[in-house]
């Protein structure tokens, strides 16, 4: 496992032999980081395919995004009726077959909602909407989507939600940190008071995580956070979070071969 | 019981008690879901001309209800009433503003309009940014709503404006909200706050609109009348433009999206003309519309498709007076005529009458014509993103918006009559006698002391940027999501948000808002000049070309003269200013009667400037972060601290604004647009509120990188003291940071064209401070300690 600089220009990389993996990102109707989430793809050197909730064809993509955004509203709860969407069906049997799945932030309360991931995602601490450049670090670097990092290096990605703060029983609690399924944890400040700093989690055989900051909005030169783990970047130049995307496809490329 | 004409679906007896009390004659009883309904029809009109109509309390003049009379030839229907009601209102109609706007399109050359593609009177004007790009954005107020029901006055602000963008076919991308409140510290301001910053994030954030900017001023004049103006920015491509209006004879009339419920029944003529004294009236809480963020985002992304699969002929939003903006503007701007049955309408309330479904306000409504042969089409369009849709009737070339209640005609209208032909005012108006000698009044006569020492200038500066209007405002910002959909290039606390458009080549877009209340309370007509002024330095000191400007004029009541006066005065300002730097107005929005016990707002006009960028890559953020970049004042600094925060630090408002020259401030911007095209700044940040002092801390804090600075030869050379050099509000300024490498070049630009520049210190990542030189030397930890903890002190 080699670790990727993460720092400057990661534009598209056509020679990269990563095109063939074919990364599906599904769009609910209140979905709001998808094209956010293809671009990261598309980025990383991947094919980024359109998913529809309402379909019932996972279009034989080798991984799923489940992105950002209030995927039905999110009134009663976030992720509380997307889990119930006839794709969402598919990709739960889907990832019991090992298929990399993952939940960025109503993404990742998607997956708990679906109970793919343990836990549960209630309203910031603070009771705010919060935007902010976040440090996590990396405690896992053996799952589908971070073996591109070195275990315990750190990461910037932007962090912005309503409802992040994570919460699970001590025993869930103490199963995850003891299992290594804690996969991100925050660093400097915990923004919304989740149990144990915990960002982000997986599953027990590790193709499914969630994650609640965003990395696809950190994978593009001049539109990401001003700052990096890795060292001092131009202004937007934080390119952390595209790790997150290599990783997977690497993985799907060197399992296809 | 109800002041309305046609109040609410009752039993037969409470109908019955409705009549008697409006004189009404109940000859014309529905049953509708077992309940019983009166219809005030065309036919039941003619027959009862004398009938009273409650024509006041709907916000009509004596003499505007005569002439809602003599159009139709009798007394209108109840339905009727309701729609000249809310379309002649202020709100609606700009009837005591419009002999001034027309000035934003006589003022406008050839030149200025090249680029406009569509003009003022659309849902938002359209400016061609090139490579068949298109953007269109606008600017509009939502205040009175927001101090009733802080947080949902607020969202629906920003959904309203979003569903103006949708309407011209564009695909939303980006909003800003100027706010303005009153006192940090009086006890309601809190609840403003709170109420208007998470209803604004509440929506905005739900959508997935990158927040990019905005203002957040405090100021005891907005105590009863917050302003909270919303802008939104939408892009595509030029053949993808859409407009209002409803063409081709048998097109049928569709309105979809959300149902149609009770709420902000009234709220267009009756919110935005009265004020909030205790007059012994009912509160008017249920008057402010409730936002579905939810709703409007599928409605974003399910117009798209509509656009995108060319199955809509005319598309228009419904926000303030609902349907009956709606078709009487579609039908108007069209073939002239529509037939509409009101009972089609899908309704959230059951019990509304044919009046209260013409006014409600209910948000997340679109209206659309459609080809017959298309009809299949837009419902398959509708049933994939879930959204309900009702044909309510078809287009026609009578010449008259009919609209039929379980067919019995209820209202026959010429609809530009409705739509158009309300009433204007020329309303009197006459320079204040008081201003004399507030003008008179200037900081340097008041007692105020001016600090002179290193210990008094150093406390100063902490002083000013802790203060309300100059503290950080990352409280408020971020709550606001600046990174969804990925082209935000800039955004707060940099002078302009930047936006990429086009992801392959980065050609993209800059917009800034700016206003000074203060100034314009001193000068109307100078005062809105500062504030365009301001825009369009902020937007070229990002490095992007000035094009359009989009105002949102926030004012007293038009009805009292001197009112009048500050309003024809800044609009006169603003077009002749629009004219001498070459930008057309595009579009905006007036806001009148915003007073409280008959005292009124400082004149507020906010003006939005919109730049572009052949690459948004070339963008100049406002802060330094190479070490050993010389840092050059840009402009002259002279004795002018009247209206000038300080001034207000101090309690002082009197005096004139700063002097202003827009030929100064067009070539600065040149020097700033060229010096990022070609790479010569590394950071630059415009001089206005707080002068130098706030501009170097905006920019040593921007990265926490502190600098030496020496002003020794600013104050020789302009022949000001330290204090003055500091703190004075002298425009066409800006501070920018130059690489070694390129300072000959820069100063051989700014030499060619004669503008003034200084050296004033340079860039020192050792020192964590800001050095003035054998004065006083600022920690930039204490500055960010002080910047950052004023908003959280309060509002936290």
């Amino acid at each position: 496992m080699t670790e990727t600089p993460l720092i400057g220009d990661f534009s598209p990389m056509p020679d990269s032999g990563l095109s063939g993996a074919r990364i599906g990102v599904i769009t609910f109707p209140g979905t709001l980081d998808d094209r956010d989430a293809s671009r990261a793809v598309r980025i990383a050197g991947g094919t980024a395919v359109s998913l529809w909730h309402g379909d019932h064809d996972l279009k034989g993509v080798d991984a799923v995004v489940i992105p950002g955004g209030f995927s039905y509203g999110d009134y009663l709860r976030a992720g509380a009726i997307s889990r119930f969407a006839p794709l969402m069906e598919q990709v739960i049997d889907a990832s019991k077959g090992g298929l990399p799945v993952l939940g960025i932030c109503n993404g990742f309360q998607v997956l708990t909602e679906a109970h793919l991931l343990p836990g549960s995602m209630i309203k910031n601490n603070h009771l705010h909407f919060l935007c902010r450049d976040q440090r996590l670090r990396v405690e896992n670097s053996d799952t589908a989507w971070t073996s591109e990092y070195a275990a315990g290096s750190e990461i910037v990605v932007p962090l912005k939600n309503q409802d992040g703060q994570y919460v699970a029983d001590e025993k869930t609690l103490d199963e995850l940190e003891g299992e290594g399924r804690v996969v991100f944890r925050y660093v400097d400040v915990n923004p919304n008071g989740s149990r144990r700093d915990i960002a982000g989690i997986s599953n027990a055989a590790g193709n499914v995580v969630g994650l609640m900051p965003h990395p696809e909005h950190a994978v593009e030169a001049g539109f990401g956070p001003d700052s990096s783990a890795f060292g001092d970047v131009e202004l937007g130049g934080g390119t952390d979070g595209l790790g997150i995307f290599t990783s997977v496809l690497k993985k799907i490329v060197a399992g296809a071969k | 019981m109800s002041e309305r004409v046609d109040a609410r679906l009752e039993t037969a007896d409470e109908a019955k008690n409705e009549h008697a009390e409006f004189g009404y004659v109940a000859d014309a009883v529905e049953h509708i879901e077992g309940r019983k309904f009166n219809i005030d029809t065309v036919k039941h009109a003619e027959e009862t001309p004398d009938t009273p109509l409650p024509w006041a309390e709907l916000g009509l003049k004596e003499d505007e209800y005569n002439r809602v009379v003599e159009i139709l030839g009798r007394r209108p229907t109840a339905a009727e009433l309701a729609m000249y009601s809310v379309m002649w209102s202020e709100h609606c109609s700009y009837k005591s503003s419009k002999v001034h706007l027309r000035q934003f399109g006589e003022k406008v050359t050839e030149d200025m309009k090249k680029h406009l593609m569509v003009g003022i009177g659309e849902n938002a004007g359209v400016v061609d940014i090139g490579d068949g790009w298109a953007v269109t954005y606008k600017i509009e107020s939502h205040n009175h709503p927001s101090f009733v029901e802080p947080y949902q006055g607020a969202a629906t602000g920003v959904g309203g404006i979003v569903r103006d963008i949708i309407s011209m076919g564009a695909r939303p991308v980006a909003v800003m909200d100027p706010l303005r409140f009153g006192a940090i510290d009086h006890p309601d301001t809190a609840r403003l706050v709170h109420g208007i910053v998470a209803g604004i994030g509440g929506y905005g954030n739900s959508l997935g609109l990158p927040n990019i900017g905005g203002e957040v001023v405090f100021d005891s004049v907005y105590q009863g009348n917050p302003l909270v103006n919303a802008l939104a920015v939408g892009v595509m491509r030029h053949e993808d433009i859409r407009l209002a209006n409803a063409s081709g004879v048998g097109n049928k009339v569709v309105l979809f999206g959300a149902r149609t419920g009770g709420d902000g029944i009234g709220g267009a003529s009756v919110l935005a003309s009265e004020s909030f004294e205790d007059d012994g009236k009912p509160a008017k809480r249920p008057a402010v519309q409730v936002g579905d963020p939810f709703a409007e985002k599928v409605l974003i992304e399910c117009c798209l498709e509509l656009f995108k699969s060319s199955v809509v002929e005319g598309i228009q939003d419904l926000g303030a007076a609902g349907i009956s903006c709606a078709t009487s503007e579609l039908a108007s701007n069209g073939d002239g005529g529509m037939h509409v049955e009101l009972t089609s309408v899908l309704l959230r309330d059951p019990s509304l009458t044919p009046g209260e479904i013409l006014m409600s306000e209910s948000q997340e409504r679109m209206m659309a014509v459609v080809t017959p042969e298309n009809v299949a089409a837009f419902e398959a369009i509708m049933d994939k993103w879930n959204v309900e849709y009702s044909w309510l009737g078809e287009v026609t070339d009578t010449g008259r918006l009919i609209i039929e209640w379980d067919g019995e005609k209820i209202v026959d209208v010429d609809p530009r009559t409705v739509a158009h032909e309300g009433p204007v005012y020329d309303r009197p108006y006459h320079r204040p006698e008081w201003l004399d000698g507030v003008q008179a009044d200037t900081f340097n006569s008041s007692a105020a002391e001016r600090p002179s020492s290193g210990e008094e200038l150093k406390a100063a500066v902490l002083e000013l940027m802790a203060s309300p209007n100059m503290c950080s405002k990352d409280w408020v910002t971020n709550q606001y999501d600046r990174y969804v959909q990925g082209n935000t290039a800039l955004a707060m606390p940099d002078d302009a948000g930047v936006i990429r458009v086009d992801e392959e080549t980065g050609l993209g877009v800059a917009v800034s808002t700016d206003a000074n209340g203060r100034y314009t309370y001193l000068d109307p007509y100078q005062g809105a000049q500062l504030a365009l002024a301001e825009s369009y330095r902020n937007v070229a000191t990002t490095g992007a070309v000035p094009m359009a400007v989009s105002d949102c004029l926030n004012f007293g009541s038009p009805e009292d003269p001197e009112v009048m006066w500050q309003f024809a005065e800044a609009v006169r300002g603003l077009a002749d200013g629009c004219q001498e730097l070459g930008i057309p107005v595009t579009g905006g929005n007036v806001s009148l009667y915003n007073q409280t016990g008959g005292v009124a707002i400082h004149p507020t006009p906010v003006v939005g400037v919109l730049g572009r960028f052949d690459d948004v890559a070339r963008r100049t953020p406002s802060g330094w972060r190479e070490d050993g970049q010389a840092i050059y004042l840009m402009g002259v600094t002279k004795d002018e601290l009247d209206g000038s925060e300080w001034a207000n630090l101090r309690g002082h408002l009197g005096g004139k604004p700063p002097a202003l020259d827009l030929a100064a401030e067009k070539l600065l911007g040149e020097l700033l647009i060229n010096a990022s095209r070609d790479g010569m700044i590394d950071a630059a940040h415009d001089l206005s509120e707080g002068g130098l002092a706030a501009a170097l801390s905006d920019m040593a804090l921007r990265f926490g990188v502190g600098a030496r600075i020496g002003l020794g030869e600013v104050c020789e050379r302009d022949g000001v003291d330290l204090f003055t050099a500091l703190f004075s509000e002298s425009q066409a300024r800006a501070v920018v940071s130059v690489a070694r490498s390129e300072e000959v070049r820069f100063k051989d630009m700014c030499s060619a064209r004669g503008f003034a520049h200084i050296r004033i210190g340079v860039v020192d990542t050792e020192n964590q401070a800001l050095d003035f030189q054998d004065q006083f030397s600022l920690p930039l930890a204490e500055l960010k300690e002080a910047h950052e903890g004023t908003l959280p002190k309060y509002f936290a």
